[in-house]
């Protein structure tokens, strides 16, 4: 995160952001802010709140209070925390590359049009550029010759990378990941996490929700630690996986070591 | 060639041929020889045909909004639809027709300016109530199909397309109708077939379907048999045609590891 008089644009800023399910308060006042070229890791134990934290900034929850903005434009929002702008929010989700803990690539379609869907169907992109885009970008997860098969018949780290390489067709500002290699077998965890570090690698802003510590301290420029709700500890990774303060994430890195 | 011919399936090749033979040579064919009849048959085809065709298209495209409205719809437009697919499973297709041809088919007449608008010479026949009672009783049985559809789509699909920003027209145009589709297109397929045998009773309200000739020549001819023989052979011809569509239609998008 910003080092005091870091001069790069903030691309996703959240600012004390509240979710309530009915009277289960979730996110109880989290703040995040992502400089572009940042990797934001978000840890923490199941119902720690960190998956909804990631889709309260492209709205797949809507937060109950608290301010997201991004590439420093703030998300119309009614008093009650539901977006007010459909249209803006459309605008911004297409600069937010989700990808899912279960792939959702669309079963209906092969790889190739999963990838050219939203570019050509929503951005209005022609379709023989959307095409060159998404063979390059299938040619760098590894799934040339994938392109014309349905993902029914893909192994889930060969999803996963579709997936991955579907988001960044519509080529989003930032990149969100919910848990991208959770529903994997172990032995497909490797290849998606090496695309992930490619994406890293070329300075690509993202914020990553991931139970994958080591791969955490090696990609994160910043990590969030949360618990119950609530930023328990954040920092460099260096500092918090190698001397936690917080007796929770201390107990917490060592179960999950 | 030789992997098809084996011994059982000689056995059964013969026995079917030799049925076909005797029916050919035993039964009283003559009158298929008749133009007239011959003219009628294919008049008779061809009405239940076009009648089964676009009552199944008009049937699908009500049965669309049906099914999203139970599915995903505020009460006020749950419930009616809800009702309205109850009403149509929950009573006869012939006691539909006869309502809507003896019932408001009768009643047009009495009615001055429907008597005189442009629309009379259409309404005063009785091919517009059969097509509006097959298709309303398409639209509630797959109304009700396309409820299940709609909602058996895992949602993920859905919230993939939400969050890279799909206005909601193009998610449900683009993602959600067509795996609904997909899913029950076997369904559907039974469907249809279900509805081409509903068509003959058409023929109670004096539309003159393949059934309705079938009669006709029984009635001129005094042969029994052999028009429904004929009948049974037609229906089963395009029973086939439409089994073999909807399996091709399956075959365009592989969803399932076969």
């Amino acid at each position: 995160m910003a080092k005091d008089g870091d001069r790069r644009p903030e691309a996703i800023q959240v600012t004390d952001l509240h979710k309530s399910f009915g009277t289960h308060k979730v996110l109880k006042g989290v703040s995040l802010t992502a400089r572009e070229g940042d990797v934001v890791a978000i840890i923490g134990g199941s119902g720690s709140g960190k998956s909804t934290m990631l889709r309260c900034i492209n709205f797949l929850e809507t937060p109950t209070s608290g301010t997201i903005h991004v590439a420093g434009e703030p998300v119309a929002m009614r008093p009650d925390g539901a977006p007010s702008d459909r249209r803006q929010l459309d605008r911004i989700r297409q600069s937010l590359g989700m990808v899912f803990q279960s792939f959702n690539l669309w079963t209906h379609r092969t790889v190739l049009e999963n990838l050219i869907e939203v570019p050509v169907h929503v951005q209005k992109c022609p379709k023989d550029v959307a095409v060159e885009r998404a063979r390059k970008l299938l040619a760098r997860v590894g799934l040339a010759e994938k392109e014309g098969a349905y993902p029914a018949f893909m192994s889930g780290g060969q999803q996963q990378r579709a997936a991955i390489a579907r988001a960044l067709c519509m080529e989003p500002k930032a990149m969100l990941f919910d848990e991208p290699t959770s529903a994997l077998d172990p032995e497909l965890v490797g290849e998606v996490l090496q695309v992930i570090r490619g994406l890293a690698d070329e300075g690509r802003t993202m914020i990553l929700v991931t139970h994958e510590m080591k791969f955490a301290r090696e990609v994160a420029s910043h990590v969030i630690y949360l618990h119950n709700g609530q930023i328990e500890e954040e920092g460099p990774p260096d500092q918090l996986f190698g001397a936690p303060r917080s007796e929770r994430l201390k107990q917490f890195l060592k179960s999950v070591a | 060639m030789r992997g098809f011919w084996v011994p059982r399936r000689i056995v059964m090749a013969v026995i079917a041929g030799l049925l076909v033979l005797w029916c050919a040579m035993a039964l009283n064919w003559t009158w298929l020889a008749d133009p007239k009849y011959q003219a009628l048959i294919v008049r008779g085809i061809w009405t239940t045909g076009w009648l089964l065709v676009v009552t199944m298209v008009l049937g699908m495209l009500l049965a669309i909004p049906l099914g999203l409205a139970q599915a995903a719809g505020p009460w006020w437009l749950a419930q009616p639809a809800a009702g309205f697919c109850g009403l149509i499973r929950g009573t006869p297709l012939l006691l539909q027709l006869w309502l809507l041809y003896y019932g408001i088919g009768s009643l047009f007449p009495s009615i001055p300016w429907i008597r005189q608008s442009d629309l009379w010479p259409i309404l005063r026949q009785a091919w517009p109530y059969a097509v509006l009672a097959l298709t309303m009783s398409v639209a509630g049985y797959s109304g009700e199909v396309m409820r299940g559809a709609f909602k058996g789509v895992p949602y993920g699909q859905l919230e993939a397309a939400k969050a890279m920003g799909m206005p909601r027209l193009t998610i449900f145009r683009r993602i959600w109708l067509p795996q609904a589709f997909h899913r029950v297109l076997p369904t559907l397929g039974g469907e249809t077939v279900l509805t081409l045998k509903a068509t003959p009773l058409v023929a109670t309200i004096t539309v003159v379907d393949i059934y309705a000739v079938s009669s006709r020549v029984r009635q001129d001819t005094f042969i029994v048999y052999e028009p429904l023989l004929l009948l049974a052979v037609v229906y089963m011809a395009i029973a086939g045609v439409i089994v073999l569509l909807f399996r091709w239609l399956e075959s365009l998008v592989p969803q399932k590891r076969v």
